[in-house]
């Protein structure tokens, strides 16, 4: 046995683990992204608004997934901005197997893709269905529950930027509370979107049993990277909830969208966790911990909680206790030891 | 030939490659290099970042090899430069500074150990360069001159070279191992050494002896004197000739049990320190101002005191009678000078050493037509360092700068390289700044917190006892994590973050050590990649629209 050198030996790097890249690992150890041949599934050209979050997600989520699967990847997607903004006729940025069928059938027909597969006996294709927040958990719930009751061999991807973007910000299942959109205006005694309704699919995927679930967010790219890797391991149903901050829709500055997507999880409004077979088996501890406050106040939709000298400390109260319930909830402080 | 589609289709699927979104953008992204701090604060003008990059690669050897292209002397400065660098480190304002000096001290010790020479190529240019002094100065105008090509023979009026790193600075801040093969590396590279030469015709070296150019630094060692009434005349010596001491080679100067210090800059740490290791059970020092006033360093002062060296704050000595010493109290005006208060008290102590600054030897300099020297001993030179005297240039302490071996260094390169221009009837001149990386263009999120490596010190008895040196040097893996935590600021270290955070693929990865270019085809000028560089390496700019 060789002696090990200093180089090995001192695991510390200037940008620690943070950065996409990072010329002082091991080449094996370093990121889809970061690679000079990664598959860049959605390609130059696309029309996403500037810094769009999705467009990242996915191409963070769908370029892992090809390094998984070994370039043998179809992708399944539902409508939404994703299909819009990549497919406008007679164009299309991406460069992997890619279907569109309707906005609420995407994990049927991932189903039924994968079952081709299977019957072709091409078992080393594999299938991934993707969706916004709106396709996922409004229209296409009863499909995906339905994958999901029925263990399909699908990895199921969802980019939850809040609301339907595309259409003109309306409010979805997955929009948070106080939130503005078009259909929740910021007017009368309570603007915005109203507390205690909505869906948390991820804890609705984990109630069905199956076998993966966990979130996801842009700004931790080797946290959704190692997910994504794990997840196209696992045979039958997974399920990922990916949050990408829509600068259209969230009213923030198009460079700012890693930034907000960091303070989601550094609240601990959108915590990061792993579950299989309806267990959480891990979730990713908050590095430099912040008030909810530090996560709104930038966004334009939750302007009206802080209006000058009238700022509404009792809905943002309200907002920070859901934060601190998740923090209790996932032990994102690694106050407890097992998660 | 195209085939026949179908009815209802009309296009061929193309790829979004065709819509170039660069066309939306009003700020574009461009790749800078800004000014790292401690570059910016480095009197001898490192690329400290430079060095530290291939440092953190365990490419030791390049990174000394950056540094030796300023700096002639790693092992000496890691041990006594007071490094400014790490005053202004970026990464303060996060943890603790990095440890620059310890990592230089381990780059000069590798360097020892393996052997490496200094890789330059210059084509002999025939010119012979002489070097009046061969202090930090000197010996740095020498190698600079060498790497330049220049012939060079440094005069030394001393037994030895070194200049103050030697009769200045003790052995417990500076083996003289060290010293002299650093010294030795300059030598072996052709610079001709002449010991115990004093020059006093500075014309005759032009005239008779045909140098085409001669810088002179000579250093200040005249000790500053003070008149104290004396009655019975107790025993009085300077802090310079008491450290020169050390050196003869003979015995050490006999201070007896109780030592005085009379002074605050750094020399009396040093001689108070000295006085310890040499048996004084008391060395004291009297200072005339306060701590928050005195010109040595705080580390000097703190690890004088830990050593039992004892500080007198507040004290002007007024008389000296035999062993008797009637110091006044003072206090600190509104101005901050120190005022006398008429109280007294005395010390008793066998010898008193002054150390109250040095001054410059300029006799030889006044017979040089158009030497303008100041009167209180400074030697004027341009911003060439050039003198009156055409082809006289001058540099280290006995021009207008502070006093430190670093500052020292500093002007030996900057004389070579206008010493070096001047000889081909040019003028050197410095690449312009970049703009400063200033802390807030960091994003910091990407740095993990880590501490800075203490260096472990000698133990205090022996601190007490001996000259043995006081500060250890870091391991290879002490080394490597602290070059690690340097920030890269203002300077592209290939993280890949812009790479991999454009929405847009619009970023070009060109390899390691090309760094990236932006594709301005499809880039939206969404100004993610500026946001998230963590090292401040990317600026945006309006487009003209």
């Amino acid at each position: 046995m060789t002696e090990e050198t200093a180089l090995q030996r001192v695991k510390f790097y200037q940008t620690g683990t943070h950065t996409v890249g990072n010329r002082l690992i091991d080449k094996g150890a370093r990121s889809v992204q970061s690679s000079m041949d990664r598959s860049n599934a959605i390609t130059s050209g696309h029309r996403a608004c500037q810094g769009c979050g999705e467009a990242l997600g996915a191409r963070y989520a769908l370029d892992a997934a090809m390094r998984a699967a070994e370039g043998q990847l179809v992708a399944v997607n539902a409508t939404g901005c994703l299909e819009v903004f990549t497919t406008p006729y007679p164009e299309t940025s991406w460069q992997i197997p890619w279907l569109h069928s309707l906005f609420g059938n995407a994990p049927a027909v991932a189903t039924g893709v994968a079952a081709a597969m299977r019957r072709k006996g091409r078992s080393e294709v594999k299938v991934v269905a993707q969706g916004g927040d709106g396709g996922t958990t409004d229209i296409g719930f009863g499909c995906l529950s339905g994958m999901f009751e029925r263990n399909d061999d699908v990895l199921y991807l969802c980019y939850d930027n809040e609301g339907y973007m595309n259409t003109g910000v309306q409010r979805s299942s997955a929009t948070p509370p106080t939130a503005r959109t078009a259909t929740t205006p910021a007017l009368g005694d309570a603007p915005g979107n109203v507390f205690g309704t909505g869906k948390n699919l991820p804890l609705i995927a984990m109630a069905h049993n199956i076998p993966y679930v966990a979130t996801a967010s842009v700004a931790y790219l080797h946290d959704l990277e190692d997910k994504v890797t794990k997840a196209m391991h696992i045979p039958g149903a997974r399920y990922i909830h990916i949050m990408v901050p829509c600068p259209l829709g969230w009213g923030t500055a198009s460079d700012a969208t890693i930034h907000i997507a960091r303070m989601a999880v550094e609240s601990g409004l959108f915590p990061l966790f792993e579950a299989e077979h309806g267990e959480v088996t891990r979730s990713n501890k908050i590095r430099r911990r912040v008030p909810v406050k530090d996560y709104l106040a930038p966004q334009r939709r939750f302007a009206h909680l802080f209006k000058k000298g009238q700022e509404d400390t009792t809905r943002i109260a309200r907002l920070q206790r859901m934060a601190d319930a998740n923090i209790e909830r996932f032990n994102l402080l690694g106050e407890r030891e097992s998660p | 030939m195209r085939k026949q589609l179908p009815f209802a289709i009309t296009l061929d699927p193309g790829t979004s490659l065709a819509n170039q979104t660069g066309s939306w953008r009003t700020e574009r992204p461009l790749y800078v290099d800004r000014l790292p701090p401690c570059n910016n604060a480095c009197p001898a003008g490192e690329n400290i970042q430079k060095w530290l990059y291939h440092a953190e690669e365990g490419d030791y050897e390049r990174a000394w090899q950056v540094l030796m292209e300023d700096n002639p002397l790693p092992g000496v400065m890691g041990r006594v430069c007071y490094h400014p660098c790490e005053t202004e480190c970026n990464r303060a304002k996060m943890d603790e500074t990095v440890g620059i000096h310890a990592i230089e001290r381990f780059l000069g010790r590798q360097a020892w150990e393996q052997k490496w020479k200094v890789i330059f190529d210059a084509e002999p240019s025939g010119n012979r360069v002489l070097v009046i002094g061969a202090g930090p100065s000197g010996l740095s105008a020498a190698y600079h001159l060498t790497r330049l090509g220049h012939a060079v023979t440094i005069r030394e009026a001393g037994p030895a070279a070194g200049g103050m790193m030697r009769f200045g600075i003790p052995k417990y801040r500076l083996p003289r191992d060290v010293l002299d093969y650093e010294i030795q590396r300059i030598l072996d590279m052709g610079v001709e050494l002449e010991l115990n030469v004093k020059v006093g015709d500075i014309e005759g070296a032009f005239e008779k002896e045909g140098f085409d150019a001669v810088f002179v630094a000579v250093g200040a060692h005249l000790a500053k004197r003070i008149d104290i009434p004396a009655h019975a005349a107790g025993k009085i010596l300077d802090a310079v000739s008491v450290l020169r001491g050390m050196e003869a080679g003979g015995e050490p100067p006999q201070l007896g049990r109780r030592v005085i210090i009379y002074g605050g800059g750094n020399t009396a740490m040093d001689v108070a320190r000295t006085a310890k290791r040499l048996g004084a059970d008391e060395s004291m020092i009297v200072y005339r101002r306060s701590r928050t006033e005195m010109p040595a360093h705080d580390f000097e002062a703190t690890e004088a005191e830990e050593e039992g060296v004892i500080i007198h704050w507040l004290r002007t000595i007024k008389q000296i009678d035999e062993t008797m010493v009637t110091v006044e109290k003072m206090e600190i005006d509104a101005d901050g000078r120190p005022q006398p208060t008429g109280e007294f008290e005395t010390i008793e102590a066998d010898t008193l050493i002054l150390a109250l600054g040095q001054d410059v030897d300029t006799a030889f300099l006044e017979r040089v037509p158009g030497v303008d020297i100041a009167k209180d001993g400074v030697v004027q030179v341009d911003t060439r360092m050039m003198t009156g005297r055409t082809g006289l240039f001058a540099g280290g302490d006995m021009v207008l700068a502070e006093r430190t071996v670093t500052v020292a260094v500093g002007h030996g390169k900057k004389a070579a390289r206008n010493i070096d221009a001047w000889l081909r009837g040019e003028s050197f001149e410095n690449p312009e700044k970049h703009e400063l990386a200033g802390f807030d263009d960091l994003n910091t999120w990407y740095y993990d917190d880590a501490p800075q490596t203490v260096q472990s010190a000698l133990d205090i008895v022996r601190r007490q006892t001996g000259f043995e040196e006081v500060l250890k040097g870091l391991t290879e893996d002490n080394a490597l994590y602290e070059a690690r935590r340097c920030l890269s600021c203002g300077n592209c270290f290939e993280c890949d973050n812009c790479y991999g955070i454009c929405p847009d693929n619009a970023v070009i990865k060109l390899g390691p050590g090309d760094r990236f270019r932006f594709n301005y085809d499809y880039c939206k000028g969404c100004g993610m990649c500026a946001a998230e560089c963590p090292c401040g390496a990317i600026k945006m700019v309006a487009e003209n629209l």
